[in-house]
């Protein structure tokens, strides 16, 4: 319920429909694809893997995905940062420079 | 201050510091985080005591800091509890941030704040230039004047801070050592009194809280339009904010046995053909050198500033018009403006209030008391200023100017 009625842009309603900052965490900046802002992508090996789930734990976003028996990582959502790499025991996961991926992906 | 229900309530001698935390426990918290500060720290001492001896039930954060305070009681309220936090002075200036969050993201905390100069001139003494420093972060900023008045705006605080028009935090400010420590026969509301006043806040509409599983975000937002946004819709709560005040202020006597006039009390203004603004303990001493003066023949009147913000310009300038001469005393300086904050403040009424002399005076800086002599003479500059002598616009009266 808004309390006052406030149009930044003519001919548009609010952003918000509340009083303070509040936002559906599944649209606007809270998911805007940081992907785009990478330089280096993180490549898991599978073979090498041994399902520790280091990775999951450290990635600041959370964009590491425990499936049932491997991890997958959301690329959408992944700036690049490496520490799932740097933290990776088995050196499962390579950090390899956007331009040397060829699937047109990133 | 009116009694205006006069049935047995418990009395009992207590500190401005021990009132405000037997306000915070008749308002049932969920979460309480704080820390020790000077002249502050008795807060926090009864608090943990109640927290102890059981009859607080809350969850109590102790954190290494006041920042961690703040940001603790910020996130408790956005996750839908009520809150309580307590500063001073540096406490204030650490947690300035964190205050700035809280206000943005209108999370409805309530903190008591005991004036004490700031940082910068080493000094453990009162002043309201803490409570200046941060007068436009967003929080709306009351003052209270006696011990009593200390736990019934500290109740009243909650009902402000929650109503679902306002969704913003209030800081609740008293002097510090004069009121702080000051210990007076104050009457309790009963729990139940108080259950009722609060329990008003359960009638309105939910607010927004962070719920497990639910997918909602708060602060991330706000870029371009959405900040203008948010700005309007802050500045517009801050204007509901006086007149409920107000109400809340009414409501607190009808319920609670006294009441304040809401975000100005006026005293002997009507006939006034000088008035004196002031705020806080300060208050006290002139009411009683305008009677004097009153019987001198001085036709002078007292406006006491309750809400500082926001400001109640327009009670005030109500209050005000018409007048020979206005003096403002303030406890604070306005660095830049070669004034106090209430002096300048007041003074930006000129155009609804007509023109006419409209005296500063500075005094009660870091516990330098605010005399009934220096008020007796305030009073006489702006008599002198109303018969059309040469005045002096700015006067730091501890100085001996």
């Amino acid at each position: 319920m808004a309390l006052i009625d406030v149009k930044i842009k003519p001919g548009s309603g609010p952003i918000f429909t509340t009083e303070g900052p509040w936002s559906d965490s599944s649209t606007g900046t809270l998911c805007l694809p940081t992907g785009t802002w990478r330089t280096e992508r993180p490549i898991l090996e599978e073979k090498k893997c041994t399902y520790c789930g280091l990775c999951y734990l450290y990635c600041p976003p959370q964009c590491i995905h425990a499936e049932a028996e491997f991890f997958t990582i959301d690329l959408k959502f992944c700036k690049g940062c490496g520490i799932c790499a740097k933290e990776c025991p088995t050196g499962a996961i390579a950090m390899v420079l956007e331009g040397a991926v060829a699937d047109g992906s990133g | 201050m009116v009694a205006v229900n006069l049935e047995h309530r418990p009395r009992r001698v207590l500190t401005g510091n021990a009132a405000a935390a037997y306000a915070v426990r008749l308002c049932r918290p969920d979460v309480v985080s704080l820390y020790p500060i000077t002249p502050q720290t008795e807060v926090i001492e009864q608090l943990e005591k109640f927290y102890a001896d059981g009859s607080l039930d809350c969850e109590m954060v102790t954190v290494e800091g006041e920042n961690s305070a703040q940001n603790v009681v910020c996130g408790a309220s956005m996750a839908g509890s009520r809150v309580f936090t307590a500063t001073s002075s540096w406490g204030l200036a650490f947690m300035y941030d964190a205050m700035l969050q809280t206000a943005g993201y209108r999370a409805p905390v309530v903190m008591v704040n005991v004036n004490r100069e700031p940082p910068g001139i080493q000094s453990v003494c009162s002043g309201q230039q803490d409570m200046i420093a941060t007068r436009d972060s967003g929080w709306i900023q009351v003052i209270a004047e006696s011990v009593q008045e200390i736990l019934d705006l500290t109740i009243m605080a909650y009902r402000l801070a929650e109503d679902y028009e306002v969704q913003l935090p209030v800081m609740v400010n008293y002097d510090g050592y004069y009121l702080s420590f000051l210990a007076e026969s104050i009457e309790i509301p009963t729990q139940t009194d108080v259950d009722a006043f609060l329990g008003v806040l359960k009638q309105q509409p939910q607010r927004p809280v962070l719920e497990p599983g639910c997918e909602r975000g708060v602060g991330a937002h706000g870029l371009g339009a959405g900040f203008v946004e948010l700005r309007r819709k802050h500045m517009a709560a801050m204007e509901r904010s006086k007149q409920k005040f107000d109400a809340i202020d009414t409501d607190f006597g009808e319920s609670c046995g006294r009441h304040y006039y809401g975000q100005i009390e006026t005293y002997r203004t009507d006939d006034a053909d000088i008035v004196l603004v002031t705020s806080g303990s300060a208050a006290g001493t002139a009411r009683t050198v305008i009677d004097a003066k009153r019987q001198a023949g001085i036709k002078a009147g007292l406006v006491k500033i309750r809400m500082y913000r926001p400001f109640p310009k327009e009670r005030l300038a109500l209050a005000l018009k018409g007048k020979k001469a206005i003096g403002v005393l303030d406890r604070s300086v306005a660095f830049g403006w070669d004034c106090g904050p209430m002096h300048q403040e007041t003074s930006a009424l000129a155009a609804k209030i007509g023109c006419m002399p409209i005296l500063g005076f500075i005094d009660g800086l870091a516990n330098m008391d605010i005399t009934k002599p220096h008020i007796e003479r305030m009073v006489d500059d702006i008599q002198n200023a109303a018969l059309g002598n040469d005045f002096r616009e700015v006067t730091w009266v501890a100085s001996g100017e």
